[in-house]
């Protein structure tokens, strides 16, 4: 089973060290990792996708929650959420009908054009993983120059934060204008 | 030139000094600390507190770290030891991850190369704390002296609640130099961290006391939990009340009595038989404090296979971590007893525990009472023996001696018997008695030690000698690493592997010595320890063994009894590891 976990974490230095460290030296092995501060500049949000079964991911949420620094983790995957990647994408593109081809398939993914280079297109795209997947096997047959992606992020639907169980209600009806 | 005022004055303190106060303001009476280059202002400022604090050198940071050890072990309070910056900082690694495995409240303190130099390779710089991360429960670097105040107080607040473990402070030497005016009032700063030891539900609790009264075998699985959690009184009492039999980790020996009625004595690759046994015929069992090592299971997965399983520990992560638990707990294990003790109703078992102690009787821990010469199981049977009068602390190393002492000594209360239990730590033995003699000047105080172990911090007898404390040392004298050879003669046919203690051109050196006992014996104890200021003698007939051990109790100041023994001697019964019970090599 593949687990977004979120970790509330205090913004001290080593804490990302610390976290792969443990993970590392227990053998649990992380797909994704994002970092970065939060609303409240004390704290950081760590969000990890693991895949393991259920048994794994109990020790990996508890040696999480036991290093000091860590506040909590949420195992959001079990709650409505949101998940996001972002992609740069340098791709390989002479003007002429490819540069058109390539715009076209932007739009239809709504990624946008950063940079416009003689023979290189720069393209931003954010998305799930599998729609930045599929762009990315969209943009193979015209030759990827370069592609850097960040970790996946996530957030639950709802009012309430990671931290607290949404209202259900709330998160049915968003899930369908989100 | 511009003075401060003396009331400004009285208000700054320099951030060594800011250290020392908050280690006496916490109530630490004594640290073991080695000096250097970026230690020194602490140093100088443990100077000024020196009727606060005894601060005792040490000979090895090694051995400081692991006195620190002996001292919290036997007291429960923390252990403080400090070093220096680089090497003095690597030679505390050992001891600190020693402290996370068995639980141990410990504060390190190392001191740093100043701030500016950070990062540069600069001499004797090493990154500690990168070192330690995964070591220690939690670590800090100072590197602005207003956060000092708060990090000391963290400090010992993490260290000792919760499950217990070590905390590592490394000071930069201008932190410990620059001057600041203290807030002492400071807050602490630990959002992720209570501290507030868990709590089971009383239904929870209603649960384990049903399960208690249900059950047709129950069998109660103790460890360091107990000892740490100070519930000894209370795991005594469930077992009065129930009349369940137990048996207890390496790390719980002393929760209940070795001579209680129903004590099974040790589980585990070298534990008891009637302890394996009934682990493996138990319906229910009851573990508190205990974290289902692999040297207690051996093969997990057929370890209390019968047995419903309740698991009381205060670290959520040991729960389901080895082995599911029926009945999970995560609570401090004290307040479990407490309550189970108010409302638990005595099982009818008397079928089974007259079951476990025939076995008791039928398959005790033996040897060879015929040898001619001392086996190192009668040394430590008769040193029980003729201190079973008297509270006496007893450490080790660890190999055979280790397992021996376990099985052989009849332990009374807890936190008397102290061993490297979860690391594994050759040479911790006589370090860590100097720690509990600093603590307990008027105990008696024995190392039980074996010649591979005792060697890898003989250094601190000079520790022992010049900072008056009167250790004593029973070492068990067999010139090999009689564990190691136990397992060539188990498992590799004898082949001896760079397991002799002695010169490379004997013949033991390559098992070739054709005989169980080395009569060459190398180096020479005595000569070494009388070096150090100790008394000391040589034994190797049996009908010396009394006498030699009651001189050794009587003598005033430290004192080693070297007892020369074979080496062919194996420690049984024994479970080959990730092996069952039924594996369980009885001769």
């Amino acid at each position: 089973m593949r687990h977004v976990l979120s970790a509330l974490v205090q913004n001290v230095p080593g804490v990302l060290a610390h976290i792969s460290g443990m993970m590392a030296s227990r053998g649990y092995n992380i797909d994704s990792l994002a970092v970065g501060e939060t609303e409240d500049p004390n704290l950081s949000r760590m969000t990890f996708v693991v895949v393991g079964d259920d048994k794994l991911l109990e020790q990996v949420r508890k040696q999480l929650e036991k290093i000091v620094t860590v506040v909590r983790v949420d195992d959001i995957s079990s709650q409505d959420h949101v998940e996001r990647d972002l992609m740069l994408i340098k791709v390989s593109a002479p003007a002429g009908p490819k540069r058109s081809e390539i715009r076209e398939l932007v739009d239809i993914f709504r990624g946008r054009i950063v940079d416009v280079g003689e023979q290189e297109l720069m393209i931003e795209i954010s998305g799930r993983e599998s729609k930045i997947e599929a762009f990315i096997g969209r943009m193979r047959p015209y030759g990827i120059l370069e592609l850097v992606r960040t970790g996946r992020i996530a957030m639950v639907r709802g009012k309430g934060k990671s931290d607290e169980a949404p209202l259900l209600h709330e998160s049915s009806i968003r899930k369908y204008v989100g | 030139m511009p003075t401060l005022s003396p009331t400004t004055e009285t208000q700054l303190m320099n951030g060594a000094d800011i250290l020392v106060k908050s280690l006496v303001d916490h109530g630490v009476e004594i640290l073991f600390a080695y000096p250097g280059g970026c230690s020194m202002p602490m140093h100088q400022s443990l100077t000024k507190y020196a009727d606060k604090i005894r601060t005792i050198l040490p000979r090895h940071e090694q051995g400081g770290a692991f006195a620190a050890q002996g001292y919290a072990r036997s007291t429960g309070k923390v252990g403080v030891c400090m070093a220096t910056s680089g090497p003095g900082a690597t030679n505390l690694v050992t001891a600190i991850a020693d402290a996370k495995l068995d639980s141990i409240p410990l504060i390190a303190i190392t001191g740093q190369v100043p701030t500016w130099n950070i990062g540069l390779d600069a001499f004797q710089e090493t990154p500690i704390v990168e070192v330690c991360r995964g070591i220690t429960k939690h670590h800090y670097m100072v590197t602005d002296i207003r956060d000092l105040a708060r990090v000391m107080k963290e400090a010992f607040f993490i260290a000792t609640t919760g499950r217990p473990g070590p905390v590592l402070i490394d000071m930069p030497k201008n932190i410990q130099q620059e001057k600041v005016s203290v807030d002492w009032n400071v807050p602490m700063n630990l959002p992720g961290y209570t501290g507030k030891n868990k709590t089971a539900q009383p239904e929870q609790i209603k649960q384990i006391a049903a399960a208690i009264k249900l059950a047709k075998r129950p069998l109660i699985y103790a460890g360091g939990g107990i000892i740490a959690g100070n519930a000894s009184a209370d795991l005594r009492e469930l077992v009065r009340k129930t009349g369940i039999p137990i048996t207890m980790t390496v790390m719980g020996l002393g929760a209940y009595p070795s001579e209680g009625p129903l004590s099974l004595d040790m589980l585990g690759m070298h534990g008891s038989v009637y302890a394996n046994w009934a682990i493996r015929d138990c319906d229910l069992l009851i573990a508190l404090g205990v974290r289902f090592d692999d040297r207690v299971t051996g093969k997990v997965e057929a370890f209390a296979k019968h047995a419903k399983i309740i698991h009381v520990d205060i670290d959520a992560s040991e729960i389901n971590k080895n082995k599911t638990a029926h009945i999970p707990v995560c609570s401090d294990v004290k307040p479990v007893l407490q309550e189970l003790n108010r409302i638990v109703e005595a099982p009818d078992i008397a079928p089974w525990v007259k079951t476990v102690l025939d076995w008791k009787d039928s398959y005790p821990f033996k040897f060879d009472a015929g040898f001619e010469g001392i086996l190192q199981q009668h040394a430590i049977a008769e040193l029980s023996r003729l201190t079973q009068d008297r509270k006496t602390f007893f450490t080790v190393g660890v190999g055979q001696h280790q397992m021996w002492s376990a099985q052989f000594l009849k332990f009374k209360h807890p936190r008397t018997w102290l061993s490297s239990s979860g690391l594994g730590t050759m040479g911790f033995g006589l370090p860590a008695a100097m720690g509990v003699q600093a603590a307990h000047p008027d105990a008696l105080v024995v190392d039980i030690d074996g010649d591979g172990s005792y060697q890898m911090n003989i250094q601190e007898m000079a520790t022992c000698f010049c900072e008056k404390l009167p250790v004593k040392v029973l070492l068990l004298d067999n010139q090999h690493l009689g564990m190691v050879v136990q397992w060539e003669d188990r498992f590799h046919d004898k082949n001896r592997a760079h397991t002799y203690l002695g010169p490379i051109d004997h013949l033991e050196a390559t098992g070739k010595g054709g005989t169980n006992f080395v009569s060459e014996r190398y180096p020479d104890f005595v000569t070494i320890a009388k070096g150090y200021g100790w008394g000391a003698a040589t034994i190797s007939q049996k009908s010396d063994l009394t006498g030699a051990i009651e001189e050794m109790i009587s003598s005033d100041g430290p004192y080693l009894l070297n007892v020369q023994v074979p080496y062919v001697e194996h420690v049984l019964p024994m479970i080959p590891g990730g092996r069952t019970v039924d594996d369980m090599i009885l001769e």
